[in-house]
């Protein structure tokens, strides 16, 4: 299987060079995707809280008798 | 107010793709720098997300954006990556084919002694009505002049695909 490689430009000299990752860098790269999977799930669950929320908080409105328009006027 | 734009290097994409983009040694003879970018990446979705980190480091990012996901708006301050800041949006690998996300990164004195700002407009590619774009505000709490901007596909073990560009400009007051 081939390495995943990097692209290196040198601005000073404007070489560019196509350099494999080592073993290190290709396991930094994998914790760093599964650490960044992780934390973006909770930040999804967060959102999703907050929007679970925010449609609770509508319908008792509307159980109070607030029109759609007057629940919206509220919200913005 | 900047008035002249020198183009420092370009790269292209070759068809083994690349896992990140390196700009090194940049020199800090201009006042600011901006970066043009022309990425899609082979993630599995039809759009990724654009890394960017500086000099090597993996710390100190931050950013705010504001952002239309398909038709949503959403305002995000994003903690996901810590180790670099998103910036961006790029065409994933089931965006239209030969589509390319597109992004501008401007560096305001970035050769100077205080943290260093970006600002950054972006918009993923693809032919269907839902589109991706990202206006963002980046920071890297750090004092050091950048003279390294590494892009990557964030957080991920992708990689840029045949085609992918990049340039960066220098841009001077004199």
């Amino acid at each position: 299987m081939t390495r995943p490689t990097r692209i290196e430009i040198d601005c000073s000299t404007g070489v560019e060079s196509i350099i494999e990752l080592t073993d290190a860098e290709i396991a930094q790269m994998e914790a760093d995707a599964q650490a960044a999977e992780a934390r973006k799930a909770e930040e999804d669950a967060v959102r999703q809280a907050e929007a679970d929320a925010k449609a609770s908080a509508q319908a008792k409105l509307a159980t109070l008798g607030l029109t759609p328009d007057e629940i919206a006027a509220l919200t913005k | 107010m900047a008035n002249t734009m020198t183009l420092i290097s370009s790269v292209t994409v070759g068809a083994d793709g690349a896992s990140s983009i390196d700009f090194t040694s940049i020199p800090s003879t201009y006042t600011d720098l901006l970066l043009k970018v022309s990425v899609r990446s082979n993630n599995a979705s039809v759009l990724d997300t654009l890394g960017i980190n500086f000099n090597g480091s993996s710390a100190n990012y931050t950013m705010r954006n504001l952002l239309n996901e398909g038709g949503t708006p959403a305002s995000y301050t994003q903690t996901a990556y810590a180790s670099q800041n998103a910036t961006g949006y790029q065409s994933g690998a089931t965006a239209t084919a030969s589509t390319f996300g597109n992004t501008e990164l401007y560096f305001p004195n970035y050769a100077g002694s205080n943290n260093k700002s970006v600002s950054v407009d972006s918009v993923s590619e693809n032919n269907a009505s839902a589109g991706w774009l990202w206006l963002g505000a980046d920071l890297w709490s750090q004092t050091a002049a950048i003279n390294r901007i590494t892009l990557l596909c964030a957080g991920g073990t992708n990689s840029f695909v045949q085609y992918s560009t990049a340039y960066l400009y220098g841009i001077k007051n004199s």
